[in-house]
């Protein structure tokens, strides 16, 4: 038999639905992460380091700046075009508080455990 | 009604079992890339084996010259060679395990070599035409030390202790015989170098 009182407690907290699906996406979250650890980044810098390929890149980039998370600057580095990324504010909110939910997940499944 | 029920506890149960695994799969995928830019992980370990080794040729070749200036050529290149060796294999490390060398850690790192790597060129300039040469092994491996163990605070723990053994073996190269010179470099630059390449090969990715 299962405990009611786990029964109870188990769907509400310990749901991925409630997640930032903006965030919970695998390159966009490398993206945030080593934004939120790094000032700036080009973006020949985040496809090396998120192992991606150009197309994937700009595609999740892009879904985060429309969103207010990143921000993008295009300049000439050496007659060479450039592109550099920075989180925003509510970019680094939005990592918090994915760390967050993921902490307490796993968090409130310890407590449960018997 | 009660079968029912506990059926539908358990499939909560293991949609939850997944739901914690992705959440520890994500915070272990966040902690991976801050680390990648945090954390300089492309030393060469066997590149290191192979630049102790040049430092113990170069070592057996400095002790048989007989002129101060051949003596310092021998040294000077050897440390041109043990360099090219470090940075193409450093590149190699750094391409095949998708560090980024340039930017975060990998920037830090150079930038904590490379200040007092240029500080201990001069004085050896300055040492060498004072006629004070027998000086230049505890400069350089004091130097050397120094650079690795503030560089190192940004890569892999085992680099800074690699640097305070380098110190403490400059320091000890001032104290002994001036003779002792090539044997102090030949332990340094050549035992260290091989010893802790060995452990950064082993353990850290090559």
């Amino acid at each position: 038999m299962v405990d009611k009182s786990k029964r109870r407690s188990a769907p509400t907290s310990l749901s991925l639905a409630r997640l930032d699906k903006l965030v919970h996406g695998r390159v966009r979250l490398g993206i945030l992460s080593a934004l939120a650890a790094n000032e700036t980044l080009r973006f020949n810098d985040l496809k090396k380091l998120l192992k991606a390929t150009d197309g994937n890149l700009s595609v999740h980039a892009r879904k985060l700046e429309e969103a207010g998370y990143i921000r993008c600057r295009k300049f000439f580095d050496d007659r060479t075009p450039a592109t550099e990324y920075r989180i925003t504010s509510s970019g680094r909110e939005a990592f918090r508080s994915y760390l967050d939910q993921m902490e307490s997940l796993i968090r409130s499944h310890r407590r449960q455990r018997p | 009604m009660d079968m029912e029920h506990d059926r539908a506890a358990i499939a909560a149960g293991s949609e939850e079992s997944a739901a914690v695994r992705e959440a520890i799969g994500s915070l272990q995928y966040i902690r991976e890339t801050i680390e990648r830019t945090e954390r300089f992980s492309a030393i060469p370990g066997w590149g290191g084996v192979a630049m102790g080794i040049i430092a113990i040729v170069a070592a057996v070749i400095a002790g048989n010259t007989s002129t101060p200036a051949a003596w310092l050529s021998a040294w000077l290149l050897a440390a041109g060679l043990a360099v090219l060796v470090g940075v193409v294999t450093m590149i190699l490390k750094a391409r095949r395990t998708g560090t980024p060398m340039l930017i975060g850690a990998g920037r830090k790192f150079a930038m904590g070599l490379l200040p007092t790597l240029f500080v201990a060129s001069v004085l050896t300039l300055v040492l060498f035409r004072a006629d004070l040469y027998h000086l230049l092994p505890g400069l350089w491996l004091l130097m050397f030390g120094l650079a690795t163990v503030t560089a190192g605070m940004w890569s892999v723990p085992v680099v800074p202790i690699m640097g305070i053994c380098y110190m403490v073996l400059g320091m000890a190269a001032f104290v002994v015989p001036a003779s002792w010179g090539d044997a102090m470099m030949a332990i340094g630059f050549g035992g260290l170098n091989i010893l802790f390449g060995v452990v950064i090969g082993r353990w850290y990715g090559g």
